[in-house]
């Protein structure tokens, strides 16, 4: 039975995505029960796996089309061998664990906070729940061409959902993430291809065993082939540019700050993070140390790169004028901080301990930032949706009507910096530490010069919200608080103050948690220092 | 060099053909013809897929589409099946996205009449 929580934690929202339109032909307004009770059952579902992976020690794997389609021993060319999988495996295991449960979470708290900020409609829940089970393949799904389907899926609704905001503007930012998407994607694509005319599977496991030169038909590593490093590199610009780093982050502001408000909170924390999500999987795993040992280049170009989106990122986002550009920015400098973390983890320099530091903190960081940038742009959305104000500059003096929100973005802030004790700062730590263990000093003033960027630009907004007075002749203070509500929605709720509150101490309560957390993803550690491609706990 | 051109001229026309399309949406100012060098982009890497499992002859025998029948032969040459589910998988995929990308410049142009990258920006520009 619990071989088939993968499978239904990604068929049971995709199913149910039909629904609220079917059930919408005979009655009006079913959607958002519907999608509460789906989430709902979802979150029950990863906390279930979370319970199989962590408490139980369990990698839960699932072969869809039973075990016609498992591991067969085969003989080929006179030689009994063990054989490539044919069908394709969902596998959770200590990795994608706690992405699962962040995913579940998130999803069913930007539900609450979308019932009253909107958008309403039955698409929207439909497209919702399409995301979310996308979301979930991404994260479960342990055969690489699939892993194309559901990034493909995740991107399709997410252009939907941009768009599903009324203004042209929306429609604008949507095209240009379809194009750059969507050109992402493929070159994610052509790697795949690479390394599937090589090595003959898209299994990870397979394709990491065959890389390493494990079967009887292959001749030694693959690792120092030229279309095993194409392959590599394509994979990476791919999935670059679906998590957003530097030079191909331009969909990325416009996309936040044009898509309706809960749309911008779900997609914040969980788009980007699937894609850094597979891209860490792809590099430990499939790859493994060994390949970077024999091709350094192309590390040093990920740190590189990476490392100029901390710098860009943060500069850009102290520039902007509008409060959701500003986050939107920063989400570029953090996602660059955490392809650091993941490069570092397979630097041949950092020996076994700059791996281990490295992985806590992607790790940590990675469900750490999906939680500060949901709770950051709920508060934005809530503040816009309550008192009217988009850009820092009408922040002035809402921390005295709106003190919950404001502590919220004081919290929140000071997690993205990295100030004890929230999880931005165990993230960061980790990451630090392990950049130190590397010894390349640029990376380490890169990680450390982040924390101060950071400051830059939340140090900014929190002196407008709290000690500036709100001058009397702009626009949130001249027409106070609750613009016309059109659409019945647009005015604030318990729901949008409880998800901006809840994830600021969720980020302090993890915070203290540190401990819990890299026990949970030690058996991660284990796998890539051993250079074995399943994460296994027990054994 | 010449014999790259000879026998693996599906190689050298996904090249070509990956480059031209990514040109296209890069360098067109038209929003559809974007979409167009999109969908020769995404066509290129189904090329290349498709031509990875052709397989022309082996050992003498002629290789042949991947319908088994029951009085096959272990090892008669056949096309490998995946690389074709796996392009018409992609091909699904891409026209969900061609569709979607359509409906968005539908919408575009009636809120702004023009297709143009160049007027669009100037027009919104302006407001």
């Amino acid at each position: 039975m619990s071989e088939a929580v993968p499978a239904l934690l990604i068929v049971l929202p995709l199913v149910a995505a039909t629904l609220p339109l079917l059930i919408g032909l005979v009655r009006q307004r079913t959607g958002w029960s519907i999608a509460a009770v789906v989430l709902a059952a979802e979150t029950g579902l990863a906390v279930w796996l979370a319970w199989l992976v962590y408490g139980q020690g369990q990698r839960v794997v699932h072969v869809l089309g039973g075990a016609t389609f498992g591991r067969k021993d085969v003989v080929i060319g006179g030689q009994e061998t063990e054989g490539f999988i044919v069908g394709i495996e969902l596998v959770a295991d200590a990795l994608s664990g706690l992405v699962v449960v962040l995913i579940a979470i998130v999803a069913l708290a930007v539900l609450a906070y979308s019932r009253r900020a909107g958008p309403r409609g039955n698409a929207f829940y439909s497209g919702y729940l399409l995301l979310t089970g996308g979301l979930m393949g991404v994260v479960l799904t342990g055969d690489l061409f699939n892993l194309f389907v559901f990034l493909e899926i995740v991107g399709l609704t997410t252009y939907a959902l941009v768009a599903s905001d009324d203004s042209p503007d929306a429609a604008v930012a949507a095209l240009k993430y379809l194009f750059v998407g969507t050109v992402g994607a493929s070159f994610y694509l052509v790697g795949v291809g690479y390394v599937f005319v090589r090595t003959g599977t898209l299994n990870v496991v397979d394709v990491s065993r065959s890389l390493a030169g494990d079967p009887a038909w292959i001749d030694g590593t693959l690792y120092s082939e030229p279309l095993v490093a194409a392959s590599f590199a394509f994979i990476a610009v791919g999935l670059a540019t679906k998590a957003a780093i530097f030079p191909l982050h331009t969909w990325q502001p416009d996309a936040y700050s044009m898509a309706p408000d809960a749309v911008t909170v779900y997609i914040s924390a969980l788009v980007s993070t699937s894609a850094a999500y597979a891209f860490a999987r792809i590099a430990w795993f499939v790859y493994t140390p060994a390949f970077f040992e024999v091709n350094r280049l192309l590390l040093d170009a990920v740190l590189v790169v990476a490392a100029v989106s901390v710098l860009a990122g943060s500069l850009l986002a102290a520039m902007q004028r509008r409060v959701k550009r500003t986050f939107a920015y920063s989400s570029v400098a953090q996602f660059g901080l955490l392809f650091i973390g993941i490069a570092v983890a397979v630097h041949p320099a950092g020996g076994e301990a700059g791996t281990r530091f490295a992985i806590y903190g992607v790790a940590i960081h990675l469900v750490g930032h999906g939680l500060m940038k949901a709770g950051l742009f709920a508060t934005a959305g809530a503040l816009a949706a309550d008192a009217n104000a988009r850009r820092v500059r009408e922040y002035a003096g809402l921390a005295k009507s709106h003190p919950f929100l404001a502590g919220a973005v004081a919290v929140l802030g000071f997690s993205l910096i990295g100030v004890p004790p929230t999880i931005g700062f165990v993230g960061k730590w980790y990451i630090a530490l392990a950049a130190v263990q590397t010894q390349l000093w640029p990376v380490v003033f890169v990680v450390f010069a982040s924390t101060l960027l950071t400051l830059l630009y939340v140090a900014r907004l929190l002196e407008t919200l709290y000690f500036d007075y709100a001058p009397e002749d702009t626009p949130a203070h001249a027409e106070p608080s609750r613009p016309v509500a059109t659409d019945g929605g647009r005015t604030l709720s318990y729901g949008m103050v409880a998800l901006a509150v809840g994830a600021a101490l969720a980020a302090v309560l993890l915070g203290f948690a540190g401990a819990e957390l890299t026990a949970a993803v030690d058996p991660v550690v284990r796998a890539v220092i051993d250079g074995v491609p399943e994460v296994v706990t027990n054994g | 060099m010449i014999d790259v051109f000879v026998a693996r001229y599906a190689y050298v026309l996904f090249a070509v053909l990956l480059v031209v399309g990514l040109y296209m949406v890069v360098a067109s100012s038209n929003l559809v013809k974007k979409v167009i060098g999109l969908n020769l982009f995404q066509t290129a890497i189904f090329l290349f897929f498709v031509s990875a499992a052709y397989l022309a002859e082996v050992g003498g025998k002629a290789g042949r589409a991947p319908i088994i029948p029951s009085e096959a032969q272990a090892y008669d040459p056949y096309a490998s099946p995946l690389p074709q589910v796996i392009v018409l998988t992609a091909i699904v995929v891409g026209v969900a996205l061609t569709a979607l990308a359509l409906a968005l410049i539908v919408r575009i142009y009636s809120a702004y009449g023009t297709l143009d990258e160049e007027t669009l920006r100037e027009v919104r520009a302006d407001e």
